[in-house]
């Protein structure tokens, strides 16, 4: 495995598996693990807002037994000085054991990672990668699916700018008989990359279309995501397409009894809060699974040395 | 015209007509004391025109820009007028500030002292991509 987690790619299916299984045994024996970390810390570089990740990463390593330092905003650093990415992070590095970054520009982890010895973990780069965010989603599916392979994914929403989706289509590519159906509007269809480069090449089975209702009764996974203000340079795009597609109890009367509806949140009105109490939601379940594969990254990047 | 023989240097042959001054820069032969020569539009059987370049010097080239610009390029090695060596630059996996990621939400477009590098994501199609942000890179070669 490589020092740092960057891109979802930098694990390979063997590694993701091993990151899901350990997690699972964390929320079967918590017990086993309080004190696993004592004595390390997490260094949380957070150069915009964010609750759940920052959060998880923090309670992550408090739940571990180490303890956490860091800034939330660009404003509360040496970044406002005019630092850059490389000098701060060679600078945490005197102070800390681990990493976990979120930046605005793309590829500000990569930056950090290449220039420190201890691991770096991207928590969100802009609209590029976000694995830890990933990672929920794989441990979310394997609970609730029993699996990772043979099923249908349905992806619905920004699939343009959304990094999520991105992700999370290239880690389920690896597993067998998994089909995805891509729900968007014409404007923010899949881009052509991951298109070609992940699903054709891959030659995986996938369908785009612009009813959710249509593709509704086949789907095992619905993943729904935002459409997002802070990905567009043009205000006037976002409030077109901001209510393309708002789930409600009456989409769900098509869907399958066992569907697992995910959101990698936060939600603005994307899911009808209705929905909340639905068993088919599991959003909520998967912010606490975040903490736990959080908890399974950082004690397989911390590697030896732990107690 | 004539151009002096090399007793000992390097021929860079077979660029596309037109294009010699763009990789006189690309290699920074400016930075260079001894004679260069860039021949514009000379004969050739295989391509109609083409331009050459002769360095008066053995010179450390870097093959990696080369086999990213153009992969028809050659170069030959003289030495004591004799060509001892014919180099064929390969397409290199990486190459580091000879083209720049336009993606305004790349690091690279806010932190100025970093390198603009490209990795090659796709033999077959020559995709090179940002490393920093998987941009797709802009289109430099000579074809």
């Amino acid at each position: 495995m490589t020092k740092d987690l960057i891109d979802i790619l930098d694990l390979s299916r063997e590694e993701i598996d091993e990151l899901v299984a350990k997690a699972g045994d964390i929320i079967d024996h918590p017990e086993d693990y309080r004190s696993k970390c004592a004595g390390k810390k997490l260094a949380t570089l957070f150069y915009e807002p964010s609750t759940r990740t920052r959060l998880s990463f923090e309670s992550a390593m408090y739940e571990l037994g180490g303890n956490v330092i860091g800034f939330s905003s660009a404003t509360d650093s040496s970044v406002s000085k005019g630092e850059s990415v490389a000098d701060t992070a060679r600078t945490v590095e005197c102070f800390a054991d681990i990493i976990a970054m979120r930046h605005p520009k793309e590829g500000a982890p990569y930056v950090a990672a290449k220039n420190v010895q201890i691991p770096v973990v991207n928590a969100g780069d802009g609209g590029h990668n976000h694995p830890t965010q990933t990672l929920t989603d794989l441990l979310t599916i394997s609970r609730e699916k029993g699996r990772l392979d043979t099923m249908t994914i349905g992806c619905c929403g920004d699939l343009k700018f959304g990094r999520t989706v991105h992700s999370l289509i290239a880690a389920m590519s690896r597993y067998e008989n998994v089909r995805f159906v891509l729900i968007s509007p014409e404007e923010l269809k899949i881009p052509e990359n991951v298109r070609t480069e992940i699903l054709e090449k891959g030659n995986i089975t996938y369908e785009e279309t612009d009813s959710l209702e249509t593709a509704m009764p086949d789907l095992d996974v619905l993943y729904m995501t935002r459409v997002q203000r802070e990905r567009f340079f043009n205000e006037a795009d976002y409030l077109r397409l901001k209510d393309t597609y708002i789930l409600t109890p009456d989409k769900l009367q098509y869907a399958k009894e066992d569907l697992s509806i995910l959101h990698p949140l936060p939600r603005v009105n994307e899911i009808s809060v209705e929905i909340d109490k639905d068993p088919r939601a599991c959003y909520f379940k998967q912010v606490r699974n975040g903490k736990y594969i959080r908890m399974a990254l950082m004690l397989k990047l911390l590697g030896g040395g732990l107690t | 015209m004539i151009i002096g023989t090399i007793v000992d240097g390097l021929v860079i042959d077979h660029i596309p007509a037109g294009r010699g001054m763009e990789l006189y820069h690309y290699l920074k032969l400016d930075r260079l004391q001894c004679e260069v020569a860039i021949i514009k539009n000379a004969s050739s059987d295989k391509y109609g025109r083409k331009d050459i370049i002769k360095v008066g010097e053995v010179i450390d080239l870097d093959l990696d820009i080369l086999g990213f610009i153009g992969p028809q390029i050659t170069v030959n090695v003289i030495r004591d007028g004799e060509k001892v060596d014919k180099l064929h630059p390969e397409l290199p996996e990486t190459i580091s500030d000879v083209i720049r990621c336009r993606n305004p939400r790349c690091i690279t477009s806010v932190e100025q002292e970093l390198p603009h590098k490209f990795k090659l994501t796709d033999r077959e199609t020559v995709t090179y991509r940002c490393v920093y942000c998987d941009t797709k890179a802009p289109k430099q070669r000579f074809h």
